[in-house]
Protein backbone atom coordinates (compact mmCIF):
# COMPACT_ATOMS: atom_id res chain seq x y z
CA UNK A 1 0.00 0.00 0.00
CA UNK A 2 2.68 2.46 1.04
CA UNK A 3 4.63 1.56 -2.06
CA UNK A 4 1.64 2.46 -4.24
CA UNK A 5 1.56 5.84 -2.58
CA UNK A 6 5.27 6.55 -2.86
CA UNK A 7 5.49 5.58 -6.56
CA UNK A 8 4.63 8.28 -9.11
CA UNK A 9 0.92 8.19 -9.91
CA UNK A 10 -0.43 7.55 -13.42
CA UNK A 11 -2.23 10.24 -15.41
CA UNK A 12 -5.69 8.73 -15.01
CA UNK A 13 -5.49 8.71 -11.20
CA UNK A 14 -4.42 12.35 -11.21
CA UNK A 15 -6.97 13.33 -13.87
CA UNK A 16 -9.88 11.76 -11.99
CA UNK A 17 -8.93 13.37 -8.65
CA UNK A 18 -8.39 16.81 -10.22
CA UNK A 19 -11.67 16.45 -12.14
CA UNK A 20 -13.47 15.64 -8.87
CA UNK A 21 -12.14 18.85 -7.30
CA UNK A 22 -14.55 20.73 -9.59
CA UNK A 23 -17.78 19.30 -8.04
CA UNK A 24 -16.22 19.18 -4.57
CA UNK A 25 -15.67 22.95 -4.52
CA UNK A 26 -19.11 23.57 -6.01
CA UNK A 27 -20.83 21.38 -3.44
CA UNK A 28 -18.80 22.65 -0.50
CA UNK A 29 -19.85 26.22 -1.11
CA UNK A 30 -20.60 27.12 -4.75
CA UNK A 31 -16.93 27.85 -5.41
CA UNK A 32 -15.58 27.77 -8.94
CA UNK A 33 -12.24 26.07 -9.38
CA UNK A 34 -9.55 28.64 -10.18
CA UNK A 35 -6.08 29.53 -9.02
CA UNK A 36 -4.73 32.58 -10.83
CA UNK A 37 -7.30 34.92 -9.29
CA UNK A 38 -5.28 34.54 -6.09
CA UNK A 39 -2.52 36.64 -7.64
CA UNK A 40 -5.10 39.37 -8.04
CA UNK A 41 -6.33 38.93 -4.46
CA UNK A 42 -2.75 39.35 -3.27
CA UNK A 43 -2.45 42.60 -5.23
CA UNK A 44 -5.80 43.75 -3.85
CA UNK A 45 -4.75 42.86 -0.31
CA UNK A 46 -1.19 44.21 -0.39
CA UNK A 47 -0.83 46.92 -3.05
CA UNK A 48 -4.23 48.08 -4.35
CA UNK A 49 -2.59 51.45 -5.19
CA UNK A 50 -5.97 53.00 -6.00
CA UNK A 51 -6.22 50.89 -9.17
CA UNK A 52 -9.91 50.12 -9.84
CA UNK A 53 -9.09 46.53 -10.83
CA UNK A 54 -7.82 45.90 -7.31
CA UNK A 55 -10.51 47.77 -5.43
CA UNK A 56 -12.88 45.02 -4.43
CA UNK A 57 -13.61 43.06 -1.32
CA UNK A 58 -10.88 40.44 -1.60
CA UNK A 59 -11.80 39.05 1.81
CA UNK A 60 -14.95 37.67 0.19
CA UNK A 61 -12.68 35.46 -1.88
CA UNK A 62 -10.48 34.35 0.99
CA UNK A 63 -11.52 30.71 0.44
CA UNK A 64 -9.28 30.82 -2.64
CA UNK A 65 -6.26 31.83 -0.54
CA UNK A 66 -6.95 28.94 1.85
CA UNK A 67 -7.11 26.68 -1.20
CA UNK A 68 -3.62 27.64 -2.42
CA UNK A 69 -2.28 27.47 1.12
CA UNK A 70 -3.50 23.87 1.02
CA UNK A 71 -1.65 23.28 -2.27
CA UNK A 72 1.53 24.58 -0.63
CA UNK A 73 1.06 22.25 2.37
CA UNK A 74 0.25 19.32 0.06
CA UNK A 75 3.51 19.94 -1.79
CA UNK A 76 5.41 20.04 1.50
CA UNK A 77 3.84 16.83 2.85
CA UNK A 78 4.45 14.92 -0.36
CA UNK A 79 8.06 16.01 -0.69
CA UNK A 80 8.84 15.07 2.90
CA UNK A 81 6.73 12.01 3.61
CA UNK A 82 5.25 10.53 0.43
CA UNK A 83 7.98 11.00 -2.10
CA UNK A 84 10.20 8.66 -4.00
CA UNK A 85 13.77 9.80 -4.50
CA UNK A 86 14.11 8.19 -7.91
CA UNK A 87 14.99 10.70 -10.63
CA UNK A 88 12.29 11.35 -13.17
CA UNK A 89 12.27 9.25 -16.35
CA UNK A 90 12.00 11.57 -19.34
CA UNK A 91 11.87 11.14 -23.10
CA UNK A 92 15.37 10.33 -24.44
CA UNK A 93 15.25 13.15 -27.00
CA UNK A 94 14.47 15.69 -24.28
CA UNK A 95 17.27 14.25 -22.17
CA UNK A 96 19.74 14.68 -25.03
CA UNK A 97 18.50 18.17 -25.82
CA UNK A 98 18.72 19.34 -22.20
CA UNK A 99 22.21 17.88 -21.86
CA UNK A 100 23.40 20.21 -24.64
CA UNK A 101 22.44 23.13 -22.36
CA UNK A 102 24.20 21.54 -19.41
CA UNK A 103 21.02 20.37 -17.72
CA UNK A 104 21.86 16.85 -16.64
CA UNK A 105 20.46 16.68 -13.11
CA UNK A 106 16.97 15.19 -13.36
CA UNK A 107 16.33 14.91 -9.65
CA UNK A 108 13.58 17.05 -8.25
CA UNK A 109 10.51 18.56 -9.86
CA UNK A 110 12.32 21.58 -11.23
CA UNK A 111 15.84 21.41 -12.66
CA UNK A 112 18.24 22.45 -9.91
CA UNK A 113 20.65 23.65 -12.59
CA UNK A 114 18.13 26.31 -13.65
CA UNK A 115 16.18 27.23 -10.54
CA UNK A 116 18.55 28.03 -7.71
CA UNK A 117 18.20 31.32 -5.88
CA UNK A 118 21.57 32.62 -7.08
CA UNK A 119 20.66 31.86 -10.73
CA UNK A 120 18.49 34.96 -10.70
CA UNK A 121 21.72 36.98 -11.03
CA UNK A 122 22.52 35.32 -14.36
CA UNK A 123 20.84 36.46 -17.58
CA UNK A 124 19.35 33.01 -18.19
CA UNK A 125 18.05 32.68 -14.65
CA UNK A 126 16.63 36.20 -14.63
CA UNK A 127 14.74 35.66 -17.88
CA UNK A 128 13.38 32.31 -16.74
CA UNK A 129 12.33 33.23 -13.19
CA UNK A 130 11.50 36.93 -13.30
CA UNK A 131 10.53 37.07 -16.99
CA UNK A 132 8.64 33.78 -16.95
CA UNK A 133 6.77 34.63 -13.76
CA UNK A 134 5.80 38.02 -15.13
CA UNK A 135 4.37 36.47 -18.31
CA UNK A 136 2.38 33.98 -16.22
CA UNK A 137 0.88 36.68 -13.98
CA UNK A 138 0.22 39.21 -16.74
CA UNK A 139 -1.08 36.63 -19.23
CA UNK A 140 -3.42 34.74 -16.92
CA UNK A 141 -5.09 37.90 -15.72
CA UNK A 142 -5.51 39.30 -19.24
CA UNK A 143 -6.92 35.95 -20.32
CA UNK A 144 -9.17 35.91 -17.24
CA UNK A 145 -7.88 32.60 -15.93
CA UNK A 146 -5.27 29.89 -16.11
CA UNK A 147 -5.20 26.17 -16.69
CA UNK A 148 -7.55 25.52 -13.78
CA UNK A 149 -10.05 28.31 -14.40
CA UNK A 150 -10.23 28.03 -18.18
CA UNK A 151 -8.92 24.62 -19.26
CA UNK A 152 -10.54 22.60 -16.46
CA UNK A 153 -13.41 24.62 -14.94
CA UNK A 154 -14.31 26.53 -18.12
CA UNK A 155 -14.21 23.50 -20.41
CA UNK A 156 -16.14 21.42 -17.85
CA UNK A 157 -18.89 24.04 -18.06
CA UNK A 158 -18.62 23.96 -21.90
CA UNK A 159 -17.66 27.64 -22.17
CA UNK A 160 -16.31 28.30 -25.66
CA UNK A 161 -14.26 31.38 -24.62
CA UNK A 162 -12.38 29.02 -22.31
CA UNK A 163 -11.65 26.76 -25.28
CA UNK A 164 -10.22 29.78 -27.15
CA UNK A 165 -8.07 30.61 -24.13
CA UNK A 166 -6.90 27.00 -23.72
CA UNK A 167 -5.91 26.77 -27.40
CA UNK A 168 -3.96 30.03 -27.04
CA UNK A 169 -2.20 28.70 -23.89
CA UNK A 170 -1.06 25.71 -25.92
CA UNK A 171 0.05 27.78 -28.94
CA UNK A 172 2.07 30.06 -26.65
CA UNK A 173 3.61 27.05 -24.95
CA UNK A 174 4.56 25.32 -28.20
CA UNK A 175 6.14 28.50 -29.57
CA UNK A 176 8.14 29.07 -26.41
CA UNK A 177 9.30 25.48 -25.85
CA UNK A 178 10.31 24.83 -29.45
CA UNK A 179 11.34 28.19 -30.89
CA UNK A 180 12.35 30.57 -28.10
CA UNK A 181 13.41 28.47 -25.10
CA UNK A 182 16.38 26.88 -26.93
CA UNK A 183 17.92 30.37 -27.21
CA UNK A 184 17.23 31.20 -23.58
CA UNK A 185 18.65 27.88 -22.36
CA UNK A 186 21.82 28.34 -24.37
CA UNK A 187 22.51 31.75 -22.78
CA UNK B 1 -30.83 47.92 -4.48
CA UNK B 2 -27.23 47.48 -5.38
CA UNK B 3 -24.94 50.45 -5.45
CA UNK B 4 -23.06 51.41 -8.59
CA UNK B 5 -19.82 50.29 -7.03
CA UNK B 6 -21.17 46.84 -6.30
CA UNK B 7 -22.51 46.38 -9.80
CA UNK B 8 -19.23 47.40 -11.39
CA UNK B 9 -17.50 45.07 -9.02
CA UNK B 10 -19.70 42.17 -10.06
CA UNK B 11 -19.13 42.90 -13.73
CA UNK B 12 -15.40 43.20 -13.35
CA UNK B 13 -15.23 40.05 -11.33
CA UNK B 14 -17.43 38.08 -13.69
CA UNK B 15 -14.79 38.62 -16.38
CA UNK B 16 -12.52 36.52 -14.29
CA UNK B 17 -12.62 32.92 -13.43
CA UNK B 18 -13.19 33.59 -9.83
CA UNK B 19 -16.07 32.70 -7.71
CA UNK B 20 -18.95 35.12 -7.92
CA UNK B 21 -19.66 34.70 -4.30
CA UNK B 22 -22.99 36.40 -3.95
CA UNK B 23 -23.91 34.10 -1.12
CA UNK B 24 -26.00 35.72 1.56
CA UNK B 25 -24.96 33.21 4.15
CA UNK B 26 -22.13 34.36 6.28
CA UNK B 27 -19.91 31.69 7.64
CA UNK B 28 -17.29 31.90 10.33
CA UNK B 29 -13.84 32.33 8.81
CA UNK B 30 -12.70 28.87 9.88
CA UNK B 31 -15.21 27.31 7.47
CA UNK B 32 -12.52 28.09 4.91
CA UNK B 33 -10.47 25.21 6.28
CA UNK B 34 -12.53 22.85 4.13
CA UNK B 35 -10.96 24.54 1.10
CA UNK B 36 -7.55 24.18 2.71
CA UNK B 37 -8.22 20.43 2.95
CA UNK B 38 -9.19 20.22 -0.74
CA UNK B 39 -6.06 22.21 -1.57
CA UNK B 40 -3.88 19.73 0.31
CA UNK B 41 -5.30 16.85 -1.76
CA UNK B 42 -4.68 18.88 -4.91
CA UNK B 43 -1.11 19.64 -3.83
CA UNK B 44 -0.36 15.98 -3.13
CA UNK B 45 -1.69 14.96 -6.57
CA UNK B 46 0.34 17.72 -8.22
CA UNK B 47 3.56 16.28 -6.85
CA UNK B 48 2.72 12.57 -6.98
CA UNK B 49 1.64 12.68 -10.61
CA UNK B 50 4.61 14.89 -11.55
CA UNK B 51 2.26 17.60 -12.85
CA UNK B 52 4.50 20.22 -11.28
CA UNK B 53 7.54 18.79 -13.03
CA UNK B 54 9.28 21.26 -15.34
CA UNK B 55 10.40 18.23 -17.37
CA UNK B 56 6.84 16.92 -17.91
CA UNK B 57 5.75 20.35 -19.16
CA UNK B 58 8.66 20.41 -21.61
CA UNK B 59 7.63 16.95 -22.86
CA UNK B 60 4.04 18.13 -23.28
CA UNK B 61 5.04 21.08 -25.46
CA UNK B 62 7.34 18.86 -27.53
CA UNK B 63 4.68 16.14 -27.96
CA UNK B 64 7.06 13.67 -26.33
CA UNK B 65 4.67 12.41 -23.70
CA UNK B 66 0.97 11.77 -23.34
CA UNK B 67 1.08 12.25 -19.56
CA UNK B 68 -0.09 15.88 -19.23
CA UNK B 69 -2.68 15.50 -22.00
CA UNK B 70 -4.01 12.47 -20.14
CA UNK B 71 -4.21 14.36 -16.85
CA UNK B 72 -5.92 17.46 -18.24
CA UNK B 73 -8.15 15.45 -20.61
CA UNK B 74 -9.37 13.12 -17.86
CA UNK B 75 -9.91 16.04 -15.48
CA UNK B 76 -12.06 17.85 -18.07
CA UNK B 77 -14.16 14.74 -18.77
CA UNK B 78 -14.73 14.07 -15.05
CA UNK B 79 -15.38 17.79 -14.43
CA UNK B 80 -17.83 18.04 -17.34
CA UNK B 81 -19.82 14.98 -16.21
CA UNK B 82 -19.94 16.42 -12.68
CA UNK B 83 -21.11 19.84 -13.82
CA UNK B 84 -23.73 18.20 -16.07
CA UNK B 85 -25.05 16.14 -13.15
CA UNK B 86 -25.07 19.11 -10.78
CA UNK B 87 -27.13 21.12 -13.28
CA UNK B 88 -29.39 18.23 -14.23
CA UNK B 89 -30.15 17.09 -10.69
CA UNK B 90 -30.12 20.65 -9.32
CA UNK B 91 -27.72 19.57 -6.61
CA UNK B 92 -27.31 22.12 -3.84
CA UNK B 93 -24.32 22.96 -1.67
CA UNK B 94 -23.90 21.33 1.72
CA UNK B 95 -25.36 24.53 3.17
CA UNK B 96 -28.46 24.15 1.00
CA UNK B 97 -27.59 26.96 -1.38
CA UNK B 98 -28.11 26.81 -5.10
CA UNK B 99 -25.01 26.13 -7.21
CA UNK B 100 -24.71 28.81 -9.86
CA UNK B 101 -22.83 29.12 -13.13
CA UNK B 102 -22.00 32.27 -15.06
CA UNK B 103 -21.34 32.19 -18.78
CA UNK B 104 -17.95 33.53 -19.72
CA UNK B 105 -17.99 36.35 -22.23
CA UNK B 106 -15.51 36.27 -25.04
CA UNK B 107 -12.98 39.07 -25.17
CA UNK B 108 -9.70 39.52 -27.02
CA UNK B 109 -7.82 39.11 -23.76
CA UNK B 110 -8.42 35.39 -23.94
CA UNK B 111 -6.33 35.38 -27.13
CA UNK B 112 -3.55 37.88 -26.27
CA UNK B 113 -3.40 37.00 -22.60
CA UNK B 114 -3.68 33.30 -23.39
CA UNK B 115 -0.70 33.45 -25.76
CA UNK B 116 1.36 35.39 -23.20
CA UNK B 117 0.51 32.97 -20.42
CA UNK B 118 1.44 30.06 -22.72
CA UNK B 119 4.88 31.59 -23.27
CA UNK B 120 5.38 31.93 -19.53
CA UNK B 121 4.04 28.43 -18.83
CA UNK B 122 6.67 26.80 -21.04
CA UNK B 123 9.52 28.84 -19.50
CA UNK B 124 8.68 28.35 -15.84
CA UNK B 125 7.26 24.88 -16.41
CA UNK B 126 4.37 25.76 -14.17
CA UNK B 127 1.00 27.41 -14.21
CA UNK B 128 -0.11 29.28 -11.07
CA UNK B 129 -1.32 26.22 -9.11
CA UNK B 130 1.86 24.16 -9.49
CA UNK B 131 3.97 27.18 -8.50
CA UNK B 132 2.60 26.99 -4.97
CA UNK B 133 3.14 23.23 -4.81
CA UNK B 134 6.72 23.63 -6.09
CA UNK B 135 7.38 26.20 -3.39
CA UNK B 136 5.91 23.74 -0.90
CA UNK B 137 8.34 21.04 -1.96
CA UNK B 138 11.09 23.43 -0.93
CA UNK B 139 12.33 25.02 -4.14
CA UNK B 140 12.95 28.51 -2.79
CA UNK B 141 13.73 30.04 -6.19
CA UNK B 142 10.07 29.53 -7.13
CA UNK B 143 9.33 32.28 -4.59
CA UNK B 144 10.92 34.69 -7.09
CA UNK B 145 8.69 33.34 -9.88
CA UNK B 146 5.59 33.79 -7.70
CA UNK B 147 6.54 37.36 -6.71
CA UNK B 148 7.15 38.17 -10.36
CA UNK B 149 3.77 36.71 -11.34
CA UNK B 150 2.10 38.90 -8.72
CA UNK B 151 3.96 41.86 -10.23
CA UNK B 152 2.73 40.82 -13.69
CA UNK B 153 -0.85 40.74 -12.44
CA UNK B 154 -0.39 44.18 -10.87
CA UNK B 155 1.00 45.67 -14.09
CA UNK B 156 -1.96 44.19 -15.97
CA UNK B 157 -4.33 45.85 -13.49
CA UNK B 158 -2.49 49.15 -13.86
CA UNK B 159 -2.67 49.23 -17.67
CA UNK B 160 -5.93 47.31 -18.07
CA UNK B 161 -7.79 50.23 -19.67
CA UNK B 162 -5.16 50.67 -22.38
CA UNK B 163 -5.19 47.00 -23.39
CA UNK B 164 -7.57 45.57 -26.00
CA UNK B 165 -10.39 43.45 -24.59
Amino acid sequence: MLETITQPWPWYTAGIIIGLIVPTLLILGNKHFGISANLRHMCAACFPSDIPFFKYDWKKESWNLFFIAGIFIGGFITAHYLGSDAPIVIHPELKTELATYGITDLSGMVPVQLFELHDVFTLRGFIMMVGGGFLVGFGTRWAGGCTSGHAIMGLSDLQWPSLVATICFMIGGFVMANLILPFILSL
Amino acid sequence: MKTQQEETDFEVRSLDTMCLNESNLSHPWWYNFKYLAVGIVFGVVFVKAEIISWFRIQEMFRLQSFHMYGVIGTAVVVGAISVFLIKKLKIKTIHGEEITFTDKKFNKGQIYGGLIFGLGWAVTGACPGPLFAQLGTGVLAIGIVILSSIAGTWVYGKFRDQLPH
